[in-house]
Order: structure tokens, then sequence, then C-alpha cells
């Protein structure tokens, strides 16, 4: 996966509470077997009329969200299936970040696998960012040092938890990481066939 | 004297492998289910690394979800996307050597009810799958969740998650569900209480008399939906009807090994005084039939309610997504709830494609038939379930009732086959999710129990099963 160390791009809003994964990436989409090229079809049914043409008051159809970065959005953000088409879109759309009150346990860890940062933060401050995010502002995020700064240099400061934030930093595949201790797993296993045979 | 621990403290213990410098966690999985739609990107992951499937013996694959319901699914799947999709899990099925029920198999099913029936969950082990609704193991006392393909690939190549140890919350159910309420009444109105996000971080517990009180197949349902209050995974302790259950199952432990793994199940239950971080109360007598008016499962409200007002909600955001969802379901605040016209019925998926859910839905439907002009489907959830059914002559009681009668599947609930719901029909659905578009594009869903399911179909509109 790609390091994350900073970004800088357009915010865009979706004050929407509850946007589920189903909304961005319906089950049609689901069916490929690779994990590219669903950026153009994220959010599609919102996106786009059936004759395939845009939907102009979809957001991510305005000409200034066209390239958005980041996204400022309602809270529970992620909830429902656990498809990781959803953070596959993201990234293939150019989205490397979203801001929001709360996101889905399942989502939450599949953006993490993907050096996607959720950065989670109180109420007051979301509709700060969303008031920016309505402006098409363009917001920087440096994960290092744990700061958003907003079009007027102001900073907000964020926490984000230290594997999560050691991984995207370094761009750790988790699988290379776990193989090196095969032998704790092999332990476990060799007391999982006297304990309980039956596993 | 060590510190009294929960069901789930218990199960994390002996699942722990080892702490990871950065505070997560490396655990252990037992058992790994695979499907179609989430495991081929993990599978190519494999391939492209050269790593191989660790415990080839603690993974099990079902195709699900593209599978259509109808019989001439054995000749050709129209879908070439599908059909090209359930191909790619034979073939990574055959060339990592893995145990795999086909769609031509008898036992084929919903993963999530085949592992059950097939004694593959077990109490007191851990359980995962590339699907959110892995949360429905856990009525075993198993801690089960679902997980994202980049996990998959990780436990197939490890066994093993790194994981942030979750939060322990109690659901406490006292009293008696009253009669025509079920379990999934009963977590639809969890679910109304707690909100969609209200379980993020937490392993739920159910304890009470009512959780205790339910089958099996109950807890079930219970613990699947779990994940739409926005907890990964539910716990029900397991007790005399598990091992019930449990016991001459295929992959169930026999003999002296059966002897030992009930002793451990034993020792599972939560300690007197253990500590939970979030406790609910919930009192089963005052639940009646349960239903969805809107789009998310929190927009739940008695069958007896009226469609709220958003203007009543003061966040912002909610409000819109209120707003939105009267306009997509087509219906206006303040109307009863009871009477909207249906155009389909379904009956299945892994929330209640189960053969208590069969039975409660033929109770309505016997000697009664399907009103004119509604499609009314019953989708057993596995070929197991398909043949007890039949056995009790319970397909003979759909289809005189008029309903189809169907091959096992996911079906309606998901979509990605030939069952949909087509844009502006409303659907009384026992599936788990009525997100815009679930059940096919522009289709407006209710999300109810079985039995008032069928009292849908009978009666044509929305309508308490009580009054039947």
């Amino acid at each position: 996966m790609d390091k994350f160390t900073n970004l800088t791009g357009t915010a865009v809003p979706m004050p929407l509470t509850n946007i589920d994964t189903d909304m961005m990436v319906p089950k049609q989409f689901l069916k490929t077997i690779k994990r590219t090229g669903m950026g153009k079809i994220m959010f599609f049914d919102a996106r786009y009329n059936e004759d395939g043409s845009e939907i102009p008051e979809f957001v991510l159809n305005q000409a200034q969200y066209r390239d958005a970065k980041i996204i400022v959005a309602g809270d529970n953000f992620g909830c429902g299936s656990s498809r990781e088409h959803a953070p596959w879109a993201l990234l293939d759309f150019g989205v490397r970040c979203l801001i929001s009150t709360s996101f889905a346990d399942i989502f939450s860890n599949n953006c993490s696998k993907n050096g996607i940062l959720l950065i989670t933060l109180p109420k007051d401050v979301v509709d700060d960012l969303m008031q920016d995010a309505n402006q098409a502002a363009t917001l920087t995020v440096d994960l290092e040092t744990q700061t958003i700064t907003r079009p007027d240099g102001r900073t907000v400061s964020f926490e984000t938890d230290d594997s999560r934030r050691h991984n995207l930093l370094n761009g750790i595949d988790d699988i290379a990481v776990t193989m090196k201790q095969e032998k704790a797993i092999d332990r476990h296993e060799a007391r999982q066939r006297t304990d309980w045979p039956w596993i | 004297m060590a510190a009294p621990r929960t069901l789930f403290d218990k199960i994390w213990d002996d699942h722990l492998v080892e702490m990871n410098d950065d505070g997560t966690a490396l655990v252990y999985i037992d058992r790994h289910l695979v499907h179609e739609v989430t495991s081929p990107q993990a599978f190519e992951g494999l391939r492209m690394n050269g790593r191989t499937v660790r415990r080839t013996d603690g993974t099990l694959c079902v195709p699900d979800h593209n599978v259509p319901t109808t019989p001439d699914r054995f000749d050709h799947i129209e879908d070439e996307d599908s059909r090209l999709q359930l191909e790619t899990l034979d073939k990574n099925a055959e060339e990592f050597d893995l145990p795999y029920i086909s769609m031509e198999d008898t036992r084929q099913g919903i993963v999530h009810i085949i592992g059950p029936e097939q004694g593959f969950t077990l109490p007191g082990t851990t359980v995962v799958c590339g699907d959110s609704h892995s949360a429905t193991h856990g009525a075993f006392g198993a801690l089960a969740f679902g997980i994202g393909t980049s996990e998959v690939e990780h436990v197939l190549a490890t066994q093993t998650l790194r994981m942030a140890r979750p939060k322990n919350m109690r659901i406490h159910v006292e009293g008696d569900l009253p009669p025509g309420v079920t379990a999934k009444d009963l977590i639809l109105n969890i679910i109304g209480h707690t909100g969609t996000a209200g379980g993020t971080g937490h392993v739920i517990e159910y304890t009470g008399k009512a959780v205790r009180d339910l089958s099996m197949e109950g807890r079930m349902t219970l613990c699947n939906m779990t994940i739409e209050g926005g907890a990964r995974a539910g716990l029900v302790a397991p007790d005399q009807t598990t091992y019930d259950y449990v016991m001459g199952r295929p992959m169930a432990p026999k003999g002296g090994t059966w002897e030992q793994a009930l002793t451990y199940w034993q020792s599972l239950p939560s300690d007197d005084g253990a500590k939970y971080d979030k406790e609910l109360t919930i009192n089963a007598a005052e639940i009646v039939p349960q239903i969805t008016w809107g789009t998310s499962p929190e927009d739940v409200i008695p069958i007896t309610g009226t469609i709220p007002d958003p203007a009543d909600t003061a966040d912002e955001g909610r409000r819109a997504a209120l707003e939105r969802s009267l306009e997509y379901m087509g219906l206006k605040a303040g109307d009863k709830i009871a009477g909207a016209k249906v155009d389909m019925v379904f009956i299945g998926s892994c929330t209640n494609g189960r053969i208590e859910d069969m039975r409660a839905a033929a109770e309505i439907a016997k000697g009664r038939h399907v009103a004119d002009g509604v499609v009314a489907l019953v989708v057993p959830g596995s070929g197991l379930v398909k043949h007890q059914a039949e056995e009790e002559g319970l397909d003979v009681i759909f289809t005189e009732a008029g309903f189809e009668w169907r091959e096992p599947g996911c079906s309606m609930c998901i979509a990605m086959n030939p069952d949909k719901v087509p844009a502006g029909q409303r659907c009384a659905s026992t599936s788990n999710r009525n997100f815009e578009g679930r059940q096919g594009k522009g289709g407006r869903s209710h999300l109810v129990s079985p039995a008032m399911a069928a009292a849908a179909a009978v009666a044509g509109h929305l309508t308490d099963v009580r009054d039947l």
C-alpha cells in the first residue's frame, strides 16, 4: 500500500448521516474480480441518470469537486456491508482522507489497509470543516504532526491510533509483518492441539 | 483470584497469539468462511506474493451471493460477471486445496447458514468471513465478525488478524416476548434504541430470559443484525440449547473430544460481576411487531405506529437523511405504516432463511392466498433447510398459497443475482438492510419478521400479523 504522509487537496462536503457502502458501490459492481477502475462508478446511483448522463446536482459532478481528495462526511460514514470495494473506489477516484464524527468499524479497517486516512473529530470541528468543504476549500492534512490546515491558515489537531499512523506513514503490508511472527502462531497452534483438539 | 471476565474476554484471551509492539493484538482465527464476492482479490494477492493458505482445514468455501435461485441455474447462468465470479471461486478452491461446497452440492446455501449446519461454527471459536453478517455465528458463543478483502487475504495467509481489542457491551432483555413477536422484532427494536452507530467499537453480549428462551435459529437472527447496530460482533453464551443444536453435526467434535469440548464450552459464560463498558436493558414484554419505514435499519417503528416527521429532528445531517428516506420510500410523515400496499414479498436471507423462519411463514400462508398483484418469494437459506421444509410439506403450503418456492441463495437480500425489487415497488422483506437500492435500484424495502412478511403477502399491504 502507498504511504500517507501529507495531503493537500479540495475537500468535498457529504453531510448526510449513515452513508453506507451500498451507496458508495452498488451491488452490480461487486462482481468484479479486480481492485481497480471503481472511481468512475463510486456513488453510482446518486451520480448518474438511467441513460448514463451525470446528475448535475450531485456534489462530485460539480466542477469544483471533480478532483476532490478529502471528504468531510456526516456521522457513521461507511456503515453496512464489509465490501472493500468502497475504499478501492475512493482510492481510484483520488480520495485519500475522510473526516467525520464517526466511521463504521469494518469500513475503518478496510481504509487503513488501503492507505486511506480517517480522521474522527468532535461535531463542532467537523461542522467548521464542512463549511470549508462547502466553499470547495483546499485543506492540508499532515499525518506526522496530526494537523489539518484550513484555508485561513488556522490549524486543527487530530489524533490517530499509533498502529494505524505507523502503518500509513510507512506504507506497511500487514501480511509481511505478521509472517515474521510465525513462531508465535506455531506456539498457539501447538496449544490448540492439546487444549482444544476439536478446532 | 483473577478478575471476573465476560464471555468475550475469555474467547479473546484464548485466541491472543501475542500483543504487537504497536499496541494491537495478533488474534488467532479458527474458522474462515469464504464466498465468491469478497475473495477473488484476496486469492489474487496470495498468488502475486507466492503465498499459500495456512490452515486449509480451518477454511470453508461456498458460493451464495451470485447464485440464481431458479432451477435453471444448474444449466446456465446468464449474467456473465456473476458466472465469472462463481467460476473464480471454483478455481481458487481447487488451486488452494480448500474444502468447498459447490452450487451443485445439496448442502449449498448462504455461508452463514451452512457454517452452523455443518458444525463448522462452534462455541468459543473465532469465526470470520468477508461479509458483515458474519455476526450471525455469535449465536453459538463464537467471536464472529465480518472483514474486508485485505483481511480475508491476511487470514488465508496467516490464520490470524491484527486488531485492536473491542469493548464489551451488554444488552439485557428481560421478560418474555409476547405471542407473534420474534427474534427479528427484538433486534429491530434494539437497533431502534441504539441507532446504527450505537455499537461501534463494541462486541455486544445478549443476556436475559428472552434471549435464553430463543432457539438457535432465533439467536442467529438476533446476532446476525448486530452489525446494523454498528457492532461487528454479537454474542449469546452457549447453553444446553446450543449443545443440542451442535451435537451430531458433520464437523462437530465426536466421542471423547465432544466431552472435552463440552467441559470447555461450559466454562465460557460471563462470570458474575464481569464488567461491561456499556449496558442497555430492554423489556421484551413491551415489544410489538416491528417494521422499518426508511432507508436505514434504525428507521424502525412498531407496525401500529406512524411515520415520523423529520422536522422533529434537530441534527441537520440526520434530518436531511430522514427527508431523503421519506422521498425515496414514497411515504408521508404522520401516515400510519400499516396499510401501505406491497408489490413484493421476500422471505429468506441469512437473517431469516432457516427452518424455523420457513415454518413461521408457512403457518401464516396455510389456507390463505397471496393477494392479487403481489409477487412473493420464499428462498430457503440452504439445501438442507429446503430439504427439511419439503419433508414437512411446507413447500406445498407455500405453492398452494401462491408463493414461489426457490433454490437456496442470498437472493433478493442483495440482488446480485436475478432476484430484484423493481424501481418504485414496495417489498416486505425478512432481510437485514433497507438501504437505498439494496434490493434493486429504486426498490423500497421494509424489514420485518417472516410471519409479518407472509401476512403482508396475503393481505397485499403492510399489516399487523396479530390481526390475521
